[in-house]
């Protein structure tokens, strides 16, 4: 089968999302969608999808033109969709989640569960995902969900498998065993479109690369032949450096002094068990770990959304194990949260609402009862410049910008004040990489402003170029505090796993 | 010829929520006149179609002269339309802050009780008392209000759950309050209180007409413009509106703004009750001169469908108010007129909220695509 969009061009209100969009994929090849966010790559599937009808152009199968009018017409032309956000009935079981809507069943409409659980076990095996049809979807990790989409698509007999930033929500071990599944599916004789924006990923699973960039095909370039720079200049239209510059940190005062912090959830599980460490004015320290080893309860607590169990936590010797947020936050503390929609933005309230989220009760945006949406107004225009957060308009609502000008709507409200401490957890995820070097070279200058910094991150890469000392969470411990210049990512991601390079267990 | 019937669906595409909502009403006007007309047995049995459309035509129109067409309709229009203004904004003030308050009723009454205490056992000028008697009302129904909303931020109590319940308690409350010496009237044995004294009531909007007892409306439709003016300047303008607004679109964001937020739930029943409050004051006061026993009616349920109707703003609310009390004022003129019973108004409104909470349905009949318009912020689940 050849698939082909030709001349796709969509328009929405003001914008043109895809521009005369011209793509072919054969089966038995990996195709890689790259493109900032915003670039018009979801919008592009969406139409390949059936889920929007392009205002221009044509979908191909084979040659010949194709209307799709829902995914439903997508499906039964031969095309699957992986989304980033799983589509699953969490306390179903496997074979319940992939036979919905295409159900197995016998008179009366009597569900064949065994013979669902047969077609499961069947497309496991041939692909090698190692599935229990009978496990219930809430029960299993992200990287199993992920399988029983692909099972799903599968089974409606997919020719084309598109996965929407499939390792977005994916550990390093897990975006390996997924490439193996890509591979499998490709030998198949399967096409397979990987959307994406993390360059190294493109590079090492595709057969051909797709630019994207304000809703046109920049250019196609062969994953052989080119480099990371190369297509991270295509993507932003400008040279993007990919390491984080910076001098040796000149080092002050303990700012951040944590002793003996306990964490505990609602059901008294310990996340944070006994944990010391401090940061400094003027150094950038980082935490690594892969995601839930107490990282999140971590920054909870110094940040004052959870209470601590037990030990202290001082901010220039100020002890505020028991402040509130509030009190923290004038303490000169700042939080970019790890969880951006869910935390760190209102996305039905403005940018300009957005930007002062955290500070209009200050005397500088409130007189009184009464907030001085002037002086917010104007700070606004001045943060939306100075960190060339892209919007339409102040007014307008932050949720429907991009994942990368959203992050530094955060970032401009959270840095843009005298800090003392400054608490960064995941402050580049699903972000692009134009966004990205911003970001990084942000909390780069704030620590040579003298800032205390903390980074949390599950991304070891980013953390190793960015902290001037590591320290390494594993089952709510720091079992390691490392120099990253003087460390290897091998290295540290022994000790993220619970090891340790001599091949002792930690703890 | 295709490109045209492109532009004019892109026109509609750009549709904006207030014309959804006037949509909404049109749905529900048609499909009311086919109500009216498949219910007029005689004439279809007769074949007689011309006149079940006149029909249809003559009871709407008596729905406009009733509601707007002389100085009574209009005063009729006021005073329904007063009680409803207040309890939609007390429903729309818990929506922006993502509680949903179902107990305007029970609020409602507790304000009418305590303006109505005032009421009768003071005896002072009217320009004291009268503002003494809302204002009592006010923190009546605030008092009121409290209590669920102090009952989620310390236990995580729904409010859906606790506001109900508290209706019923409140409404067998003021049955035993009418029945004892301090409210009930002398001489009679039916819950039925001691009359507000003359001076204590609110004036009467049109009092400087002589002979013209039958126009009712009264001073407590000013109240309720003040109230919509005040809170729109509690939401474009207060800190705590600004609150109101973070919390309810996104409670975690809020607690990470460090906005205190069991404070905001409280603070936000207490202001919905409060409002309520002043809308059983505006009936006891205004309206009755008394109190029974169900003088809250079916208000306050009303008010929620008048809040959705009117997304929650200041505006909307109130003109989704004012749109229900015409349709109650107008109906009573439709009954006398065109053998249309004034059940029908209820079925218009139940229309009408059906057809608001279903965009996509109003955008299918009226042929607009996309469904890009959301339904609006209310209020959040269970779980949270």
């Amino acid at each position: 089968m050849k698939l082909e969009l030709r001349g796709i061009t969509k328009r929405f209100p003001g914008v043109v999302a895809n521009d005369n969009v011209n793509l072919a994929l054969n089966t038995g090849e990996v195709l890689s969608l790259i493109g900032e966010n915003g670039a018009g790559k979801s919008t592009l599937m969406s139409v390949l999808y059936g889920m929007y009808k392009p205002d221009e152009g044509d979908i191909l199968i084979d040659g010949s033109p194709q209307v799709f009018t829902s995914p439903a017409d997508a499906i039964a032309a031969g095309i699957g969709m992986v989304h980033q956000h799983f589509m699953l009935v969490p306390v179903f079981t496997v074979a319940e989640n992939v036979v919905l809507g295409v159900e197995p069943t016998g008179a009366l409409g009597r569900l064949h569960i065994d013979e669902a659980r047969r077609m499961v076990r069947e497309i496991s095996d041939k692909y090698s995902l190692d599935l229990d049809p009978d496990a219930v979807i809430e029960d299993l990790p992200v990287g199993v969900q992920q399988r029983v989409e692909i099972v799903k698509v599968l089974l409606r007999d997919a020719k084309v498998v598109v996965f929407d930033e499939p390792t977005a929500v994916l550990t390093p071990s897990e975006i390996i065993e997924f490439f193996e599944i890509v591979k499998t599916l490709v030998s198949a004789g399967r096409g397979v479109v990987f959307i994406t924006h993390k360059l190294k990923e493109a590079l090492k699973i595709a057969d051909r690369i797709a630019v994207l960039r304000r809703g046109k095909v920049v250019g196609e370039v062969d994953p052989k032949a080119a480099s990371e720079s190369q297509i991270a200049e295509m993507m932003v239209g400008r040279p993007v450096k990919l390491t984080v510059d910076k001098d040796t940190a000149s080092v002050g005062d303990v700012v951040l002094k944590v002793s003996d912090l306990t964490v505990l959830d609602a059901d008294g599980r310990t996340h944070v068990e006994s944990v010391s460490f401090d940061v400094r004015a003027g150094e950038i320290v980082g935490v690594a770990g892969v995601q839930g080893n107490g990282q999140t309860e971590l920054v909870e607590a110094l940040t004052g959304l959870r209470k601590a169990a037990g030990g202290t936590i001082s901010l220039d010797g100020k002890d505020l194990t028991h402040s509130n947020p509030r009190e923290r936050h004038q303490m000169g503390m700042a939080h970019i949260p790890e969880d951006r929609q869910r935390q760190g933005l209102v996305g039905g309230l403005s940018v300009a609402e957005n930007l002062v989220l955290t500070r209009y009760h200050d005397d500088q945006f409130s007189h009184g009862v009464i907030v001085d949406w002037d002086a917010a107004d104007a700070i606004a225009d001045t943060l939306i410049s100075e960190y060339d957060i892209r919007t339409p308009s102040k007014e307008t609502g932050v949720g429907t910008l991009s994942g990368g000008n959203q992050q530094k709507v955060i970032v401009a409200r959270e840095l843009s004040r005298d800090l003392r401490l400054t608490i960064a957890a995941q402050p580049t995820r699903g972000v692009d990489v134009g966004s990205i070097e911003y970001i990084h070279s942000r909390i780069v200058k704030e620590r040579d402003s003298g800032t205390a910094v903390l980074i949390v991150s599950t991304e070891l890469e980013e953390v190793m170029a960015l902290s001037d000392r590591l320290l390494v969470m594993y089952r709510g411990r720091v079992v390691a505090e490392l120099d990253p210049k003087k460390v290897t990512p091998m290295e540290v991601g022994l000790y993220m796993a619970g090891s340790r390079p001599d091949g002792a267990v930690v703890a | 010829m295709k490109k045209f019937f492109n532009k004019i669906g892109e026109r509609l595409n750009r549709i904006s929520s207030m014309k959804l909502t006037l949509l909404a009403v049109l749905s529900a006007l048609v499909v009311g006149a086919f109500i009216i007309i498949i219910s007029d047995v005689d004439k279809l049995k007769s074949g007689d179609i011309a006149g079940a459309f006149s029909t249809v035509g003559s009871a709407y129109w008596a729905l406009v002269v009733g509601s707007f067409g002389s100085l009574r309709a209009i005063s009729n229009t006021i005073n329904s339309s007063t009680p409803l203004i207040l309890c939609g904004i007390s429903v729309a003030i818990a929506f922006k802050a993502g509680l949903f308050n179902i107990g305007a009723t029970g609020q409602m009454l507790a304000g009418g009780m305590a303006s109505l205490w005032v009421g009768f056992s003071m005896h002072g000028p009217g320009i004291i008392q009268v503002p003494l008697a809302v204002l009592a009302g006010a923190i009546g129904g605030a008092a009121f209000g409290a209590i669920p909303g102090f009952l989620k931020a310390r236990t995580g109590a729904h409010e859906v759950i606790t506001t109900i319940m508290l209706n019923n308690m409140m409404a067998f409350f003021v049955l035993w309050l009418l029945k004892t010496n301090l409210f009930q009237r002398e001489e009679r044995t039916d819950p039925i209180s001691k009359l507000v004294s003359a001076e204590g009531k609110l004036p009467r909007l049109f009092g400087f007409l002589d002979g013209r007892s039958d126009l009712i409306a009264h001073a407590g439709f000013f109240v309720a413009l003040g109230v919509v003016a005040a809170y729109w300047w509690f939401l474009k303008k207060s800190t705590t509106g600004f609150e109101f607004r973070a919390y309810g679109l996104n409670s975690d964001a809020a607690t990470y703004a460090g906005m205190h937020v069991k404070r905001l739930t409280v603070l936000a029943m207490v202001f919905a009750g409060g409002i309520a409050g002043m809308a059983g004051a505006a009936e006891v006061l205004g309206t009755y001169g008394y109190a029974s026993a169900n003088f809250a009616g079916n208000i306050g349920f009303d008010a929620i469908a008048i809040a959705l109707l009117g997304q929650s703003s200041p505006l909307g609310t109130m003109f989704a108010a004012i749109l229900f009390g015409a349709l109650q004022a107008g109906g009573r003129q439709m009954q006398a007129n065109s053998d249309v019973p004034i059940d029908l108004i209820v079925v218009l409104r139940a229309l009408i909220v059906m057809f608001i909470a279903a965009p996509l349905l109003v955008k299918t009949i009226w042929r607009t695509k996309s469904a890009t318009v959301s339904a609006g912020q209310t209020f959040r689940g269970w779980g949270s």
